[in-house]
């Protein structure tokens, strides 16, 4: 997994490239928090660039939302694909973490 | 039988003789002083002792058997004509000799070329057609053994003859072997390679009299006769078995190869591992493939432990993803204890069984992360993916699928047979250079077959068995002590090195008794056959037989492909690439020459005995003798006489 952070006031964008399993969700849930550490507490998850999630990630895709929840922000994703879909639809998942469509979207639906 | 009396007579001659020779030269006669040339030639001395013991072994039990009963009627039989890039004319030519074969039978051409023309020519001509399956693109396609192993699968005769493309059978043959198949335990009749594109003085040693004659008899006195690819049935039956045993066994080794690298493996991710978690994993991961290998030391069956060890991987990843759902369902609870309120439904949230048990499974498991992980897990199977057929009938280990095949049904305990009558006539290579890439592949696919599996470890072969498959691979040994043969010589003549301490009564008194009888015991084993076209190239091949040992070696231990030393692109017209062919054979002839001419003026000029002179110079004159072949095959411009037939005793049985 290769992560890329877009970052402007108070809102970080998490771009996900690749694989978003076991090996790379502890490095994805640290950089949720360092972003909220730093007062970005609206951070948005890119996930059009991920291929594959597996419980782990989406644990740490959770994980993350309650630090920014905590921090009174927000977790948000953004772009999924097929196979994410499927894993957030089985897992129920999608009713706490809400897919939207783009990035774009996602900053844009209020705080 | 008298023959046989005056045969094991001399055997034991030639073994006292030898023994008493060899071992004088061990105790009494190495000259230390020149240790670097006299320990290589009492070395080699010795080497040759072994192979004569060896060939009277052969000998001691030689079995000419009587004709077998006529074939039960109603024998179903396949006959197999296997063909790779051999012109199509001189394939149908064969593929129509085996349709007219009289005992009823169905005949394939097996085309590993899959030629279209080919295809059409076999379809006129009424014959089968064979290529190989879809199952084998992009896998290892195991040449000739891959192409008799894809054809099995599409027929169902009980018997299955096999011919070379170029193997001409005769009608009767089928009548005249089958009935050796009276007894159930008989997998396998061969009989004799003939070719008909030899000049009586064969000067390329195509046609291999001692072979195919009294050393399979030999072999076969110790069930033992080997399977030589072509002009041979065997029962399908016994191949099958082959397939399967074979199948559980390198089923079971890659098993075990994949169980043991994970260890190591599995100990580094552990290292690399991001966090502490993962490492826990892992570590679990690497438990269950210990106690999985400790199940197949404890022979429990191989599905059950690969079954075992797959569930044991699952019950890992559930626990994972057991754990991730854990903490999933902590944090939501966190947030819902938030105090701002939100307008989505975490209270809801459930993940309930079939959604755990999907995130768990082979194809969205956590584990699946770890690659190594998933590497062990799918190495640590039964279903065989990366080869075209999970069961291979014929041995794929050996570039020479033969010698293999046959030893493997030996130490299931089947017979086999050589039937001593020549009943298919082939065409053999009429340039050097064919030939030689022939031999070389020949002895490469046997020293392949003694490094990957040495007759004399094999479970399930009787000690005669052992010996005789060791005999064959200790012969291909013989380039070494050729080396040693043409260097003592050259070294004596030039520098008078002796390597022994001195020509003496006592080496005379002990040297030519034993050599006497060694070509005794040759003649008396040969019954009249030619032999000496072979025993000429026995040595004048040695730059062969060196380099297919190093070849095999550098193959079997070190993993390079054997073909990496294949012989030079020959022009079949004898031009000067002929000649570097044999380049090592010609600078050994013009060395043995100078050698001979220096001998004489320093033993002229009183620097050597005459005594030492002449025994060198006498043994300069064999290997003269012995590697002029080489000059008569480059002058060799391939066969234009008539067709050679076979010698009467080989035709007709009758030679007892």
């Amino acid at each position: 997994m290769e992560l890329t952070t877009d970052r402007s006031e108070g809102t970080a964008v998490l771009r996900v490239q690749g694989r978003l399993t076991m090996a790379a969700a502890g490095e994805l849930k640290a950089a949720v928090d360092r972003e909220v550490a730093d007062g970005r507490t609206l951070v948005v998850v890119d996930l059009s660039g991920t291929a594959f999630l597996d419980s782990s990630g989406l644990g740490a895709l959770v994980g993350g939302l309650r630090s920014a929840r905590a921090a009174g922000g927000d977790l948000r994703i953004a772009g999924v694909g097929q196979q994410v879909r499927t894993v957030l639809e089985l897992t129920t998942m999608d009713r706490v973490l809400r897919p939207y469509a783009t990035v774009e979207e996602a900053v844009g639906a209020g705080r | 039988m008298r023959q046989q009396l005056v045969l094991r007579v001399v055997v034991v001659l030639t073994l006292v003789l030898g023994v008493n020779y060899i071992a004088w030269r061990w105790l009494d006669s190495v000259n230390w002083s020149a240790w670097w040339i006299a320990v290589p030639l009492v070395i080699a001395e010795t080497y040759s002792l072994i192979d004569v013991a060896l060939f009277g072994m052969t000998m001691w039990k030689a079995r000419r058997r009587d004709d077998p009963p006529a074939p039960a009627p109603g024998l179903t039989v396949d006959v197999f004509v296997t063909t790779y890039n051999e012109p199509v004319e001189l394939v149908m030519r064969t593929a129509e000799a085996a349709r007219d074969i009289s005992y009823p039978h169905r005949t394939w051409v097996l085309d590993d070329g899959s030629r279209p023309d080919l295809a059409a020519a076999a379809r006129a001509a009424g014959v089968g057609y064979i290529e190989r399956s879809e199952d084998w693109t992009d896998r290892p396609r195991h040449a000739k053994a891959g192409n008799l192993n894809n054809a099995l699968f599409q027929t169902d005769g009980e018997f299955l003859l096999i011919l070379d493309a170029d193997q001409i059978p005769e009608p009767e043959i089928l009548d005249r072997v089958l009935g050796h198949f009276d007894d159930p335990a008989v997998a396998l009749v061969q009989t004799p390679q003939f070719f008909t594109n030899v000049t009586s003085a064969d000067p390329l040693g195509s046609q291999a009299p001692l072979f195919y004659g009294p050393i399979q008899q030999g072999k076969d006195g110790w069930n033992a006769a080997f399977f030589c690819g072509s002009n041979a049935v065997l029962r399908r039956d016994a191949l099958m078995q082959l397939g399967l045993v074979g199948y559980v066994r390198e089923t079971e080794r890659s098993v075990r190869e994949a169980l043991h690298a994970s260890r190591r493996l599995l100990d580094r991710a552990q290292r690399d591992a991001p966090d502490a978690v993962q490492a826990a994993v892992l570590h679990e991961v690497q438990e269950a493939a210990a106690r999985a290998l400790g199940s197949l030391d404890a022979g429990e069956p191989l599905s059950d432990v690969t079954y075992g060890f797959q569930r044991e991987v699952d019950a890992i990843s559930a626990q994972v993803v057991a754990r991730d759902v854990a903490s999933i369902q902590e944090d939501l609870a966190a947030i819902a204890a938030l105090p701002i309120a939100r307008d989505d439904e975490i209270g809801a949230v459930v993940v309930d069984e079939p959604a755990l048990a999907r995130l768990a499974d082979r194809e969205w498991s956590p584990l699946g992360a770890i690659e190594s992980v998933q590497a062990l897990v799918r190495a640590v199977d039964v279903d065989r993916g990366s080869e075209a057929q999970a069961v291979m009938p014929v041995a794929t280990l050996s570039v020479t699928e033969d010698m293999a095949t046959a030893m493997r049904l030996h130490s299931l305990g089947w017979k086999t047979v050589y039937h001593h009558e020549s009943l298919a006539h082939g065409l053999a290579p009429e340039d050097l250079g064919t030939m030689m890439t022939q031999r070389l592949r020949w002895a490469q696919g046997t020293m392949q077959v003694m490094l990957k599996e040495n007759p004399l470890g094999v479970r399930g072969l009787t000690v005669g068995q052992r010996l005789m498959y060791f005999a064959t691979m200790w012969s291909y040994l013989s380039g070494f002590a050729a080396l040693v043969y043409l260097a003592a010589p050259i070294i004596f003549l030039c520098f008078g090195v002796l390597p022994v301490t001195a020509w003496t009564v006592d080496f005379f008194a002990r040297f030519i008794p034993f050599f006497l009888a060694s070509q005794l015991l040759f003649v008396v084993a040969a019954r009249g056959v030619k032999t000496w076209r072979g025993q000429q190239y026995a040595l004048a091949l040695f730059p062969v037989w060196i380099k297919a040992v190093w070849t095999a070696v550098a193959n079997v231990w070190f993993g390079r492909p054997l073909g990496f030393a294949v012989t030079p692109k020959v022009r079949p017209d004898g031009t000067p690439s002929q000649w570097r062919l044999v380049w090592p054979q010609l600078l050994a002839m013009v060395l043995l020459v100078v050698a001979a001419v220096i001998g004489i003026v320093r033993a002229s000029l009183g620097l050597s005995l005459w005594v030492g002179t002449t025994v060198n110079l006498l043994w300069v004159g064999y290997d003269l003798v012995v590697l002029s072949v080489v000059v008569q095959a480059l002058r060799y411009r391939g066969f234009t006489g008539p067709e050679a037939s076979p010698p009467s005793s080989a035709r007709r049985r009758g030679i007892a």
